[in-house]
């Protein structure tokens, strides 16, 4: 049994396991401590971080669907310079791995970001969310314009310099999510985050109104764990040597290890943190089984399983 | 800042009791030791639908009771622990499933959640409101506040006299008790903000807690603020987790420093003080200076 290896790499960050919080789900990790040890698992990614603190959408900012929930919470944090003072130092702590989210309104915002980031010891990687569905401006979503999501990681890629690993999350709310993928491959992304939420709508048949007060969101939970398995399969098929950090609707290690059959090199957890705070940890230790059982003596091996002829 | 929610714990609890109260449900678990930590104002996070429900969020509910001892008379309380009680509306998917299990039936729950009614050091007279089954948790808070040599008066409102909630042996933990529906069903013809200035002014109310709907929460919060009265309401805000993770549960807080912030009502509340939360920007974004 101990010779089973559990640990995984999202470029050159490794990792002793593959689960991770899934960005906005989890907050900075200190509401979730008190369920398990945050250094328990893979990492915490904690949630997009943008330049200035933001107070976000207005409520109701949250709908519960069939086997989902739409939320529109719109970035809601307290900025970059309070982040870095407040919950670093505190995760840190923690003895907890950390994948810092950033969120910027401009490709110079993310470069900025990235640059309050560079000189910070304690970061295992930085992922650049460029496909949060509740901002303003549709035109924000930089994962949807392959010319744009370029541009943000070129500069971030810029300022990083060659040392901390950028992880890019991207929307599946596009044509060609292999296309997009490319892009930020080939400006300088070492690994990718699939799936960000998916974009949605629910409409009050009594008010007969959208009934989110930023009238879309994003949907998330096992409702969309398909569109997730069938994002991480295209593109691990089209960039077979990037590691995927997966997500969507993972609630089991059963789902966990249908994202790493699909080419998924870590699973993160989000929505089903909001049903079971020990759901990461608990998803960890049956995924871990199921490899064993399934024969695997790596993590590593059953990576894109379900790609072999 | 302490530790958030440094009690709460997730397991499995036992339902010890489902009964049918009018147009609510009570409903007793059996949380073991975990009593100790429980305080009028708290919540408990209950995961419905079995296994296999689509319905992937947990219900959040006040605790309304809570007692040391087990409840001898349930074949299921087993011998040690206490329990907590819940009265439930059976209004969505959720909270009709729950009111549809049976005795003995395993629950997966976290608790105790969130903020506890403040408790003065000093006997004072307490008004507390409740509309509709928002009453339940004042009762377990004017148990509490009579061991501590209070005066506690209550006011209980509701659209129609189906919906106030009024068990009798709670009737017996208040010094009085006066009730306003809104079609004149049942006590008074209004609302329960109707009598409140002029009791403030002539009883000499020294704190009022509430719960219950967001408009009575806010009308009750004028009517305080102008007395200058402290407030204590338990809101209810739609929430995904009740962990403090999702960030959909947020009201516009006043700082006592100017600022208003969007602060999480699953973890700052849902007990909060009346005359921080800025009502009339529920709903909105306030804008930073």
């Amino acid at each position: 049994m101990t010779s089973f290896d559990y640990s995984t790499t999202l470029g050159p960050a490794w990792f002793p396991t593959p689960l991770f919080t899934a960005s906005g789900c989890a907050s900075s990790g200190r509401e979730l401590a008190q369920f398990f040890p945050l250094r328990a698992i893979g990492a915490v990614v904690t949630k997009s971080i943008m330049l200035k603190a933001r107070d976000g959408r207005p409520t109701p900012r949250m709908a519960e669907t069939p086997s989902g929930m739409l939320n529109s919470i719109g970035l809601q944090g307290p900025g970059i310079d309070a982040f870095l003072e407040n919950d670093i130092p505190w995760l840190i702590s923690q003895n907890a791995r950390i994948i810092v989210s950033i969120a910027g309104e401009n490709v110079e915002e993310y470069s900025i970001l990235a640059r309050k980031l560079r000189s910070l010891s304690g970061i295992a990687a930085v992922e650049v969310n460029i496909s949060c569905p509740n901002v303003e401006n549709r035109g924000l979503v930089f994962a949807c314009d392959p010319e744009a999501a370029k541009a943000v990681v070129e500069g971030v890629r810029r300022t990083l310099g060659g040392e901390l690993p950028i992880i890019v999350k991207l929307s599946p709310d596009v044509t060609d999510i292999a296309e997009i993928a490319r892009e930020v491959v080939s400006a300088g992304a070492d690994a990718l985050s699939l799936i960000n939420t998916v974009l949605g709508m629910v409409i009050s048949t009594e008010t007969m109104r959208p009934h989110l007060a930023g009238k879309t969101g994003g949907l998330s939970g096992p409702a969309i764990r398909p569109i997730a398995v069938r994002a991480i399969y295209q593109v691990h098929q089209a960039l077979p040597r990037i590691p995927i950090l997966g997500m969507g609707g993972v609630r089991s290690g059963r789902d966990a290890l249908e994202l790493i059959l699909a080419g998924a090199s870590g699973v993160s957890v989000g929505t089903a943190i909001f049903s079971d705070p020990k759901a990461v940890i608990d998803i960890q230790n049956e995924l871990h089984g199921l490899l064993i059982a399934k024969g695997f003596s790596s993590l590593r091996e059953a990576i894109g399983y379900a790609h072999r002829p | 800042m302490s530790p958030i929610n440094r009690h709460a714990k997730s397991l499995s609890a036992t339902l010890v009791s489902n009964k049918r109260i009018g147009q609510y449900h009570q409903i007793l678990l059996n949380i073991g030791d975990l009593v100790t930590h429980c305080r009028p104002g708290n919540f408990v996070a209950i995961s419905v639908g079995g296994e296999n429900s689509s319905l992937i969020l947990r219900r959040a509910f006040a605790i309304s009771r809570i007692s040391r001892q087990s409840n001898s008379g349930s074949t299921y309380s087993g011998n040690h622990g206490g329990t907590i009680e819940l009265i439930i509306a059976p209004q969505g998917g959720g909270s009709r499933w729950l009111c549809a299990q049976a005795e003995g039936v395993e629950l997966d729950i976290v608790a105790p959640l969130g903020s506890a009614f403040g408790i003065p050091t000093e006997p004072v007279h307490a008004l507390l409101i409740g509309g509709g089954y928002g009453s339940a948790p004042l009762f377990g808070l004017a148990e509490l506040l009579k061991s501590r040599g209070c005066r506690v008066d209550m006011i209980l409102g509701a659209s129609s006299a189906g919906k106030i909630y009024a068990p009798t042996e709670g009737k017996r933990s208040v010094n009085s008790l006066k009730i306003y529906t809104e079609d004149g069903s049942a006590g008074f013809l209004g609302k329960v903000t109707d009598p409140l200035s002029e009791l403030i002014r002539v009883d000499g109310i020294d704190v009022i807690y509430s719960c219950g709907p967001m408009g009575m929460l806010s009308a009750i919060s004028s009517i305080a603020r102008e007395a200058r009265i402290v407030h204590q309401c338990a809101v209810e805000e739609s929430m995904a987790c009740g962990i403090g993770v999702c960030m959909t549960c947020v009201l516009p807080i006043e700082n006592s420093d100017g600022p208003v912030s969007m602060l999480r009502s699953c973890i700052e509340g849902p007990v909060m003080d009346g005359a921080d939360v800025r009502w009339d920007l529920v709903g909105k974004v306030p804008n930073r200076a």
